[in-house]
């Protein structure tokens, strides 16, 4: 709501500075855009051109003597129609206009200039709001205009304009009367009434015109008529404080159904009553029904659209434009005004399909049908000052408002107790009296009397608002909850994952959840039992196709991480993240927290010693956060047929815990990509609810340990797995651990085959071993081994 | 006898003198001291000296003998301290070469600033919970006063799913599901940090973000304890000078409702870019809990009142580390990510 405030002034008599105004205006809630003077120009002057000859070297500049009363200046001036005895507005050497432009002293090709002779757009008022004439070239002022005063003041221009940015429940603040009522309240004035005071003639309207309501969407329309008004040009006020809102100025009688709206806050509109045949109708719109708006638009319309209609056809969309037939024109003789309440949510849905504006704004937050009253009155007034009209008696009239105040009952305490304050009975009477809510007093108790217009106020909670708005939120001391003390909680253990993640040498990342639809589904369906089961979950109305569904699976986001930087000269790409992926079976919508991570490479580098990730690494990187988090010995990789599409399949495994899958690790297929990426990830929810090992001290043997090698030459395809565990078995309880050292195939290994060397350590805790003992378990192991392969003890 | 013993320790010790590596020295000590040496063979003749005379002879022989082992040991010391001081300059490196860089890694800017928050308001007593971010409409709008139809719900466009199910467009959807789960209606002190979407994507706003919301619920919680509580939090994010400017505004949820601004900190409040000349950035909603949130909620609320609030952790992550470009915090740029890797 841009508010013009020579128009406000009209209403309260305040005089503070417009920057002043905007931020205590602010203080109370009512946020502003920008705070300025209608016009931003200084050192103009009205003159009156004396002569005015054509340049010498130009065949479009003028170079004119210019009156300014004080001096005759020369100005060189290239406007067409520039002419002698021409009142003008003239800006002086050093006058500054808006757009930052200076003007000074200058030689206008070989012509010395000594200021400038101004357009209206040249003092930074939009084309849109200028006549014809003004935007063809410069201002022509009236003959009478005083010559050496200041041209703004004398144009009525002297505004200034703020522009708020109001919350969506102060509909009552889309008027300048609403603005004077809050304003009045902070600096403790009284607001003035607006002038409805109007002749009228013999005739009743009532006799003439029919009103026919035929729907509950329309709880309230009045109609009154002015006969025989003269379309012209509006009065400067009205003109000017059209441009101060924001609305373009069109005639003097559409100007004032404008004009009014910005004052009363009640949308108008006005019909040319000899295109009328004497009724109009509300009713919802049929379905398909056609009607072609101000707009020169037909709109198709459906049955949760209200239109007015002449008794035949629609003639106005409800709150929201008007037809083309029945618009004023410059021939109409005859104004039938339309003052109405129509239901808020309904314009705002037509709004949306059509167009919002001005008005249907001020009918979705809600009108006072107290203005509803007032602004017919007042328009009728305008036009029979205006535009000469003749204002027919009565009026028509439908009204099934609640036309009372709302009465709410409340106690100091509670005010006090909610802003946490001690403002004094007095002084909470006085922020409803400068509000200008009447109240009762009863003890303890207030009822107060909100006024209609307030409909942002309905219950305790907004007058316990209006009480620390208007006394002053700054004037409220802060402190802190007195609470019991207790110690608060937080997921520990998902921080202490992406600790152990960054102390492992990752990245975190923060990615996007969203993703294209076509690449949601990779990665997934190594816990279920297939990916058919599951369905992504697409937007109804994504932003962009790239940004269209939830990832069923993080490694998806993380991918796009890795191509982006790998186009950005980063190749070594080890990341993770703990986040979220979602899906939908059958009906049901999933989501589920997960870590992920993705590594491609060097993992660490040094002089001759770079290591670049391979699938041990990341397996690594694992183990070392299942271990961590207490899964050690509960965990292993199992390698199975129907592994994510997206992984090589020789490459890849799925990490079971308490045997049961819950993530799944490997190489991105090649092709998807030539390069060595490996990925991983883990459901979080179904790893954290496995049981773990307790942390419990070992006791720690005082006897020596024995360590014997053993290689065992096997297929290729035996996974190691399976000899260690085969190892485990034979080797009983005296094996303290089993370690693979060695992995060789190449020369002297038969094709087909590889060499598994392991170190054993052996020990007891109540004993050292003899010789005898352990050869005993090594020729158990080699005797278990044998029947896989061929083994060598050392 | 006495001269040729003087003679051979004159000898041995010329010898010794001139020895220049271990074994000689070793084969040297061996040929006087060892079992056959030449000390050993004299000492072995003693016997055939006359009686008055071993005394003299025999404390000359141990004199001698002293001597030399103090020499070859002198010596031997000698030796092995050259060894060590050669093994040392063979082992010698060039320090100031590049070290094995060990991967370090990082942490996101966004979650720093999320912990930082936690471990603040854990401190003060708060709960830190967690919600859905496909959240349904009941939980998003219509638990907080946002019924359908709302004029505010324009406010925020709204990714759905279904016309039930939808991306949670704020962290509040959280309020209602805690006030819910508290069955037994007792005082509520949580926080609740998280990813919010929206539709809208441009240099300012990403469609997805993050947000921190705030609740309190107990008998007599006020807007003082709101704007205690506020200040506490913006001062340990932003620097013990950052004030605060409580200015009435709408939300749904909230009755009254605040818009709180900061004092900016890059210009101390003078005015300049960041701070649009205002002084003032504004961070932050908040306001008393609307009394049909408590009511569709399960608390009563002519007894309990709260206070809530919500703030974008983007914005607060960029005015932390100074970061200018919010897309930069979801791009994941290495050469971004890694500038967080250690202590602030």
């Amino acid at each position: 709501m841009k508010l013009s405030t020579n128009f406000l002034k009209d209403y309260v008599d305040i005089d503070v500075d417009l920057n002043t105004l905007a931020e205590d205006m602010t203080k109370v809630g009512n946020e502003y855009d920008s705070a300025e003077n209608l016009i931003n120009a200084t050192n103009l002057v009205i003159g009156e051109v004396l002569e005015c000859e054509m340049h010498p070297d130009s065949d479009h500049l003028h170079v004119c003597k210019v009156n300014i009363k004080d001096e005759v200046l020369q100005i060189v001036c290239g406007a067409p129609n520039v002419r002698k005895g021409l009142k003008v507005i003239v800006a002086l050497p050093g006058a500054k206009l808006p757009g930052g432009v200076t003007i000074n002293k200058s030689m206008k090709r070989g012509v010395e200039s000594n200021g400038m002779l101004c357009s209206i757009a040249e003092l930074g008022i939009e084309s849109k709001f200028l006549s014809a004439e003004d935007k063809e070239g410069i201002h022509e002022l009236p003959a009478d205009a005083p010559i050496g005063e200041d041209p703004i003041k004398f144009m009525g221009m002297d505004d200034g304009v703020i522009d708020f940015d109001l919350t969506a429940n102060r509909g009552d603040l889309l008027s300048v009367l609403g603005m004077a009522y809050e304003i009045g309240a902070i600096y403790d004035k009284k607001v003035k009434e607006p002038d409805l005071s109007h002749g009228q003639n013999e005739e009743n309207i009532n006799d003439s015109f029919k009103l026919k309501i035929d729907t509950d969407n329309c709880t309230m329309f009045l109609a009154k008529k002015v006969k025989n008004v003269q379309i012209k040009e509006s009065p400067a006020f009205i003109k000017n404080r059209l441009i101060a809102s924001g609305i373009r100025p069109i005639n003097n009688v559409v100007d004032i159904s404008n004009y009014v709206m910005i004052e009363l806050g009640q949308p108008l509109h006005f019909y040319d009553a000899d295109k009328l045949q004497g009724c109009l109708e509300v009713r919802m719109a049929e379905e398909g029904e056609k009607l072609t708006t101000l707009d020169n638009i037909e709109r198709t319309l459906t049955t949760d659209d209200i239109v007015i209609s002449n008794g035949k056809e629609a003639i106005g969309l409800a709150g929201v434009m008007g037809g083309l037939d029945t618009e004023i024109t410059e021939n109409t003789k005859n104004v039938i005004i339309e003052t109405a309440i129509f239901n808020s949510v309904r314009v705002r849905k037509t709004a949306q399909k059509i167009l919002r504006s001005e008005a249907s704004n001020r009918f979705e937050k809600g009108l006072d049908p107290n203005r509803t009253y007032m602004a017919a009155e007042r328009a009728v007034k305008l036009l029979e000052e205006y535009a000469g009209g003749t204002v027919v008696g009565g009026t028509v009239e439908y009204n099934k408002e609640d036309m009372s105040d709302k009465e709410i009952e409340i106690t100091y305490r509670k005010i006090n107790d909610i802003l946490g304050a001690k403002i004094s009975n007095q002084d909470i009477l006085e922020v409803f009296r400068k509000l200008g809510f009447k109240t009762n007093e009863d003890g303890e108790k207030i009822t107060v009397i909100v006024p209609k217009r307030r409909l942002d106020i309905s219950i305790k909670e907004d007058l316990i608002e209006e009480v620390g708005r208007i006394y002053g939120v700054d004037n409220i001391e802060s402190k802190v909850p007195v609470m019991p003390i207790k110690m608060g909680s937080y997921d520990s253990t998902t921080r202490e994952i992406r600790h152990k993640m960054i102390n492992l040498g990752l990245n975190e990342t923060l990615s996007y959840v969203l993703v294209n639809e076509k690449e949601a589904k990779n990665y997934v369906g190594y816990d279920m039992k297939s990916t058919e089961e599951i369905e992504g979950i697409k937007l109804l109305a994504p932003l962009t196709e790239e940004r269209s569904t939830l990832r069923c699976s993080i490694i998806t986001s993380l991918y796009k991480i890795y191509e982006y930087n790998v186009a950005h000269y980063n190749k070594d790409v080890s990341i993770f993240e703990i986040g979220k992926s979602f899906y939908k079976k059958g009906e049901e919508y999933n989501e589920e927290n997960k870590i992920a991570c993705l590594m491609t490479g060097n993992y660490y580098c040094g002089i001759n010693n770079n290591k670049q990730v391979d699938f041990y690494i990341i397996k690594g990187i694992a183990e070392e956060l299942l271990d961590f988090l207490g899964y050690g010995g509960r965990y292993s990789f199992i390698v199975k047929e129907n592994m994510p599409r997206e992984l090589h399949p020789g490459q890849s495994a799925l990490i079971s815990v308490n045997n049961d899958i819950v993530g799944v690790i490997g190489k991105v297929h090649p092709q998807i990509t030539k390069e060595a990426v490996y990925v991983m990830e883990i459901n979080l929810d179904k790893l954290l609810s496995k049981k773990t090992g307790k942390m419990k001290y070992k006791e720690i043997s005082k006897y020596p340990t024995v360590k014997k090698d053993i290689a065992i030459l096997a297929d290729k395809d035996i996974e190691a797995s399976q000899i260690a565990m085969q190892i485990k078995k034979a080797a009983g309880s005296l094996l303290i651990s089993s370690e693979v050292f060695d992995l060789y195939t190449g020369k002297g290994i038969p094709e087909g085959k590889k060499s598994l060397a392991y170190s054993l350590t052996f020990g007891s805790n109540d004993r050292t071993l003899t010789d005898e003992e352990i050869n005993e378990i090594l020729n158990k192991i080699i005797e278990k081994l044998s029947k896989i392969g061929e083994v060598r003890g050392k | 006898m006495k001269e040729k013993l003087e003679e051979m320790s004159k000898r041995a010790k010329e010898k010794i003198a001139e020895i220049k590596d271990n074994q000689t020295l070793n084969d040297f000590k061996v040929q006087i001291l060892g079992k056959k040496g030449e000390l050993t063979e004299i000492l072995r003749g003693m016997k055939n000296i006359a009686a008055e005379e071993r005394p003299v002879i025999g404390s000359l022989v141990n004199k001698i003998r002293d001597e030399i082992e103090m020499m070859i040991s002198e010596k031997e010391t000698e030796f092995k301290e050259k060894e060590l001081q050669s093994q040392l300059e063979k082992e010698t490196i060039d320090v100031t070469l590049p070290a094995t860089k060990v991967k370090r890694g990082s942490e996101h800017p966004l979650n720093r600033v999320i912990e930082e928050v936690e471990d603040l308001f854990v401190s003060m007593g708060y709960d830190v919970v967690s919600g859905p971010e496909l959240e349904t409409d009941e939980y998003c709008f219509e638990r907080l006063n946002l019924p359908k139809g709302h004029p505010a719900r324009d406010m925020q466009d709204s990714f759905y799913i279904t016309s039930e199910y939808l991306l949670r467009t704020q962290t509040s959807a959280v309020q209602a599901r805690t006030m819910m789960a508290n069955t037994e209606k007792e005082p509520i002190r949580v926080i609740c940090p998280g990813k919010t979407y929206r539709k809208e994507d441009d240099a300012t706003h990403s469609h997805q973000f993050n947000q921190v919301e705030g609740l309190v619920i107990d008998k007599n919680i006020s807007f003082a304890d709101l704007k205690g509580t506020l200040e506490v939090f913006m001062k340990k994010m932003l620097g013990e000078n950052t004030q605060l400017r409580f200015r009435p505004s709408y939300f749904p949820f909230t009755e009254p409702s605040y818009e709180v601004d900061v004092s900016c900190f890059k210009c101390g409040g003078k005015g300049c870019n960041l701070c649009k000349q205002t002084g003032w950035i504004e961070l932050l909603g908040s306001g008393i809990v609307h009394p049909n949130v408590l009511k569709m909620n399960g608390y009563d609320p002519d007894v309990y009142s709260g206070f809530a609030f919500g703030t974008g952790l983007d914005r607060l992550a960029m005015f932390k580390y100074g970061i200018t470009d919010m897309r930069l915090l979801y791009t994941n740029d290495v050469k971004f990510l890694s500038q967080f890797d250690r202590k602030d």
